[in-house]
């Protein structure tokens, strides 16, 4: 057992540190708590420059292969920048889905034409992408999915609608998952589409979440032509392809480095706001509770680690990442309804309103965080897999 | 970095998990339950050639020279299979202490013989009050010329029955603070000394009074030195967070797989009962528990030596946390069994019982939470 990190890596972080602090960008308006809020389009030049200033550091993708712009950097390194992104409350890549979803995706399964035509620009936040799977009749059921592309000469032509889908109101590709063979049973009938979304056909439709903000779409597509060299992957194969993508997501959303991060805050607002005339902190109930929370933090923490270890010495992941998405996703929630009851009746003041506390971030980080419990699969949905998959348990209605 | 166990470790986990498949059954742990002793010299004895009650002696005194990292996997599998040996008792709790506390002599008289096997020892420490507090050693140890004289009661001193020696924390100063506590190296067939059973829901790790009546102890059996034996019990107080902690995770994870395990025989209304959505989702949050915990075991191991600033705090947030997983997990396990899950002849109940005694003893959860704020200076 050894927590330590070579010399040349810690060497890295503080450079990466250095960098941030001297770099990040004046926190605007709208941001709160780090987490990029994109609900106001202004806000779109500013995140892409500050992606752009950030790839010309050579922060971005830095996984990636160096053939393709990436450093090729080990797992150590690109946790290491993660965490310091984390922790200095960078806002986070504009360009996030292509950087960890689409980007790998097509360099592990896209032809030299797709990845010279669109890796370049992911890395420059020069195209953004949203990704298009999610339908109102398939969450949780994804490969019940019905949007159907149907060839017609040297194009899909694509008709449906995709449902949750983040950033589609200023995207310039979707990369999309549709139904182009309804006889074949439902895994083996849908293919991998990249999308331009400057298409005719494509409608964009915002969705307003509970927390206020415009974060995802409803995205029509009537008729749209898709040239038939933007499949990834054969014909009727994309599920293989999504998979491999959904994995990804599993991951990115599950940064235990914002869990630490929010149960420091939440002890600052402890330490802060009083209780019988005594900081909240020194509450026996609170600290209790506080204590707990520290504890299940913690025990995420040495699971990351261990995880981390395992990447890099090659061993099984099992399932790991699920584990990791529902219980960080959970926690984080919990550590918010935490600081709501801290706060108590100024629990759900906005950041317009008078004696707000912390910029009113709380009951937003609250609501934002059971999204993402529902988000990127279920809670049910991952324990379903730790059973069946991690467990071996029968699968069955 | 890595953060994970070595080859070794894994090889002791290994070895381990296979003897005590063949050597401590099930069958072999009931039988030794009921028995009225509730240990089995054979058993101990096949422990002892394996050598792990020297796991934490060093190798010029005859033991492994391993560290509390290495003992946390062995309890693992030892807590998988609730063989009633005592190397909790004896080859962690009393073996730290006589490391910690003892003088060079002490240790050579006594250290090599519990690594081989041939005597065991048990510490004694709690009392009625259950304090883990300085003010919690209340009993006295008069002095009386060249001599100190024990009278008084110590409770929950672990596996008594079959140890020959026990440490016994004492008090011989004024007052109920840190000095004035005394560690003494009684034998247990000392004029005096009475072992009265403490017969509890576990029966596969048993509980003793042990009453001093006017005891004669001669200086010479002073651990270390007079009045110095708080600092040692204070690091065995994390030790023996550590090693419980180790112990339950174990526990927890063999008690999760037979529950799985029935889960995939069992049929009603057709099929296997862990094709039922509700069950597979009983057994999900049990591993979703049990995965990380097991991480915050080692460290807490791992940082005893590594990092003893957070030696403490890791420790408290292993014990509150592993008490809590492994008395929720044999619960869901119980119940995943349904009826026979409940009944007597199934085994189950054995680590549901461990597990909540594992909870509760030396500090329950709520206590090292707060020992986790003040660590973390709250």
């Amino acid at each position: 057992m050894d927590l330590s990190f070579a010399k040349e890596d810690e060497d890295y972080r503080r450079e990466v540190r250095a960098w941030l602090r001297r770099n990040l960008p004046k926190r605007s308006e709208d941001a709160e708590g780090g987490e990029l809020t994109l609900g106001d389009p202004r806000r779109i030049a500013e995140a892409k420059a500050w992606q752009r200033k950030l790839h010309d550091a050579g922060y971005v993708a830095t996984g990636w292969p160096k053939e393709y712009g990436g450093q090729g950097a080990s797992l150590v390194r690109q946790s290491i920048l993660n965490e310091e992104m984390v922790l200095s409350r960078a806002p986070a890549p504009i360009g996030m889905m292509g950087l960890q979803m689409l980007g790998p995706t097509l360099i592990n399964l896209g032809t030299d034409e797709q990845k010279q035509r669109h890796l370049p620009h992911i890395l420059t936040a020069e195209e953004l992408w949203c990704q298009g799977y999610s339908e109102p009749g398939s969450g949780s059921d994804l490969a019940s999915l019905k949007t159907r592309a149907e060839i017609d000469g040297d194009f899909f032509v694509v008709n449906g609608q995709k449902v949750w889908t983040s950033t589609a109101q200023f995207a310039d590709w979707m990369f999309c998952l549709v139904r182009t063979d309804p006889a074949a049973p439902k895994h083996k009938g849908i293919s991998y589409l990249l999308v331009d979304m400057r298409s005719p056909g494509i409608t964009v439709r915002p969705l307003v979440q509970m927390t206020g903000q415009a974060g995802f779409n409803e995205v029509f597509f009537d008729n749209v032509r898709v040239p038939r060299r933007n499949l990834v992957g054969k014909l009727n194969e994309g599920w293989l392809v999504a998979n491999a993508t959904l994995s990804h997501e599993r991951n990115m959303l599950a940064s235990t480095t914002r869990t630490q991060q929010l149960m420091g805050d939440l002890l600052r607002l402890a330490k802060q706001r009083s209780r019988d005339g005594a900081p909240v902190l020194r509450d026996p109930v609170a600290r209790q509770h506080l204590a707990d929370l520290q504890i299940r933090v913690e025990a995420m923490k040495y699971h990351s680690l261990r995880q981390l270890s395992d990447g890099i010495h090659g061993r099984p992941a099992g399932i790991g990442a699920s584990v990791n998405k529902l219980v960080t996703t959970e926690l984080n929630h919990d550590i918010c309804a935490a600081a709501l009851e801290i706060l108590g009746s100024h629990a759900g003041l906005l950041k317009t309103s008078p004696h707000v506390e912390d910029r009113g971030v709380w009951p937003t980080d609250w609501m934002f965080t059971l999204g993402m419990i529902i988000g990127g699969g279920t809670s049910q949905i991952q324990k379903n897999i730790i059973a069946e998959r991690g467990l071996g348990m029968p699968r069955g209605a | 970095m890595d953060f994970g166990l070595t080859a070794d470790q894994q090889m002791l986990a290994e070895t381990a998990r296979q003897f005590l498949a063949a050597e401590a059954t099930p069958r072999t742990v009931r039988r030794i339950a009921d028995d009225p002793q509730g240990f089995s010299p054979e058993l101990n004895r096949k422990v002892a050639e394996q050598g792990w009650p020297g796991l934490l002696v060093p190798e010029s005194l005859g033991g492994l020279g391993l560290g509390l990292l290495d003992a946390a996997v062995l309890l693992g599998e030892l807590g998988r299979s609730l063989a009633p040996v005592p190397f909790l008792s004896s080859g962690v709790l009393a073996t730290s202490l006589l490391l910690s506390a003892g003088s060079t002599a002490q240790k050579k008289a006594w250290l090599p013989r519990l690594a081989s096997g041939e005597l065991t020892a048990t510490v004694a420490w709690l009392e009625e009050s259950e304090w883990l507090d300085p003010a919690g050693v209340t009993l006295r140890a008069r002095r009386a010329r060249e001599r100190l004289r024990l009278s008084g009661a110590k409770r929950f001193v672990v596996d008594a029955q079959v140890a020959d020696l026990l440490i016994v924390a004492a008090r011989t100063g004024a007052g109920s603070g840190p000095a004035g506590v005394t560690l003494l190296l009684v034998p247990r067939d000392t004029p005096g000394l009475t072992v009265v059973p403490l017969p509890s829901i576990d029966r596969t790790r048993r509980f003793f009074e042990v009453a001093f009546d006017d005891v004669a102890i001669d200086t010479a059996q002073v651990l270390g030195a007079e009045g110095k034996g708080w600092r040692p019990l204070e690091n065995l107080l994390d030790v023996a967070c550590v090693a419980i902690a180790a112990e339950s995770q174990g526990g927890a994870e063999r008690a999760l797989e037979m529950a799985v395990e029935y889960s995939k025989v069992r049929e009603q209304f057709g099929r296997p009962i862990g094709s039922f959505q509700a069950v597979k989702h009983m057994a999900a949050e049990c591993l979703a528990e049990i995965e990380p915990s097991r991480s915050l075991v080692w460290y807490a191991a791992w940082a005893q030596q590594e990092i003893p600033r957070d030696a403490s705090r890791a420790a408290s947030m292993a014990k509150a946390r592993l008490g809590e997983v492994y008395s929720r997990v044999t619960n869901t396990a119980v119940q995943m069994h349904g009826g026979i899950g409940f009944t007597w002849e199934h085994d189950m109940h054995f680590w549901f019982k461990r597990a909540k005694q594992n909870e509760m003893w030396f500090g329950a959860p709520a206590w090292h939470r707060e020992r986790v704020a003040r660590e973390s200076g709250w």
